[in-house]
């Protein structure tokens, strides 16, 4: 009873108060920066971007990932603190776009490198819909629970699958599956 | 009133004659190559073309260049475009063509030299750089390096401008194979990106299933 009032209350403070790293890749950073600014103003949100990975919590994928720009993209999540979550914003992040076989240049998909939460379609996506992108990270989020946490059950999942041995593993894998 | 349709560029239209102008004005020019430095410094032209061209000798592109650049009467002191172009592994030949211009003189020249291709673990084609007549080939240059891999002699810093440093191979040529990982990462998309996706952290957020969420979850295939 206790534990669900306190996952409500932590779950309501992160997804009330998303705060994405700032920066953009190609054209889709000109939607985002267009939803950040005062005609859709993700403000109100809370969503307000910070400039450094170690203080945000979302990272946006705005434009074309290149593979010069891969290993940054990478090393920014990694320094980003948990819970951390990726929003693919656009065709070229989502799946190569336009790139997507004749492009030597350009990573087939953001989730190549990192694991991405929420997919935003569009070539570029309108403001409205990295607002609506969002929306649903906030749904994500709102299903959380600080009795499996999502990073533990990863790294815990991830051993198991590897064979080693894992304090009360089947345990670990049925609720990493949230079945 | 009839309204006025719009004019083709053409040699042979008069409101085109700027195009004309520079087509006459290429026999001057090439006359002046052949003034200094002989009748062998040119392989080939074609004056008939919208964009008029030589083919000059590889040995002497820059001293041609150097004279074109500084005498005052042709004075191109502006490079517009270096262009690299792979004729294929049949023709067995690359090109770079050299687009000048002069500002004040308002007329434009095409240079071209061609170089035999080279085939892998052969040494790269080489043509000496022009990068100390205009500061603007040295980018420009370098770029040609990067997607065809031509060798520019005498550059001062001949290093891959686009593409990452350890990348394998000229994305340009026409027999280029994309590698198939680059730290790491698959390169090629195929049929089934699912396959090739990120596989490293079995997770589900949302009970509602998804056509991506699958993505993370599928085995490892070899």
């Amino acid at each position: 009873m206790v534990i669900t009032k306190l996952d409500d209350l932590l779950n309501w403070a992160r997804l009330t108060s998303l705060f994405p790293m700032g920066f953009g890749l190609a054209c889709c950073a000109i939607e985002m920066m267009g939803a950040y600014a005062s005609g859709y103003d993700l403000d109100r949100f809370g969503i307000i971007p910070r400039a450094s990975p170690r203080q945000s919590d979302v990272m946006i994928v705005a434009g074309t990932v290149t593979f010069k720009m891969a290993d940054r993209v990478r090393r920014l999540y990694e320094q980003m603190p948990e819970p951390r979550y990726v929003i693919s914003m656009g065709s070229c992040s989502n799946c190569g776009g336009p790139y997507w076989e004749h492009g030597y240049h350009v990573v087939k998909g953001v989730d190549r490198i990192i694991p991405v939460d929420v997919y935003v379609p569009g070539c570029p996506p309108r403001p409205e819909a990295l607002i609506g992108g969002f929306l649903q990270l906030q749904e994500i989020i709102r299903k959380e629970t600080i009795r499996a946490p999502r990073a533990v059950q990863q790294i815990m999942a991830k051993r198991a699958a590897q064979g080693q041995p894992v304090a009360d593993a089947d345990k670990t894998a049925a609720t990493a599956q949230h079945t | 009133m009839p309204t006025k349709l719009p004019q083709q560029p053409s040699i042979h239209n008069p409101a085109f004659s700027y195009l004309k102008f520079s087509s006459v004005l290429f026999e001057e020019l090439r006359d002046f190559i052949l003034a200094g430095f002989g009748a062998e410094v040119i392989l080939a032209e074609k004056p008939d073309n919208l964009q008029p061209y030589l083919l000059l000798q590889t040995v002497l592109l820059p001293e041609v260049c150097l004279a074109l650049h500084d005498n005052e009467r042709t004075y191109f002191d502006y490079l517009s475009c270096i262009t690299g172009i792979d004729n294929g592994p049949e023709a067995g030949t690359m090109e770079v063509a050299y687009t000048l211009y002069s500002i004040p003189y308002n007329h434009h020249l095409t240079l071209k030299v061609q170089v035999p291709r080279n085939t892998a673990g052969q040494p790269m084609p080489e043509i000496m750089t022009v990068s100390h007549i205009w500061r603007t080939a040295d980018w420009h240059e370098r770029e040609v390096f990067d997607m065809f891999g031509i060798h520019f002699t005498n550059h001062p810093d001949m290093r891959r401008i686009l593409c990452a440093t350890d990348w394998e191979g000229h994305p340009l040529r026409k027999d280029y194979q994309l590698q198939d990982y680059y730290h790491g990462i698959k390169v090629p998309f195929d049929q089934h990106n699912e396959f090739n996706g990120f596989r490293g952290e079995a997770q589900q957020l949302t009970s509602i299933p998804t056509p991506f969420s699958d993505k993370r979850e599928k085995p490892e295939v070899e």
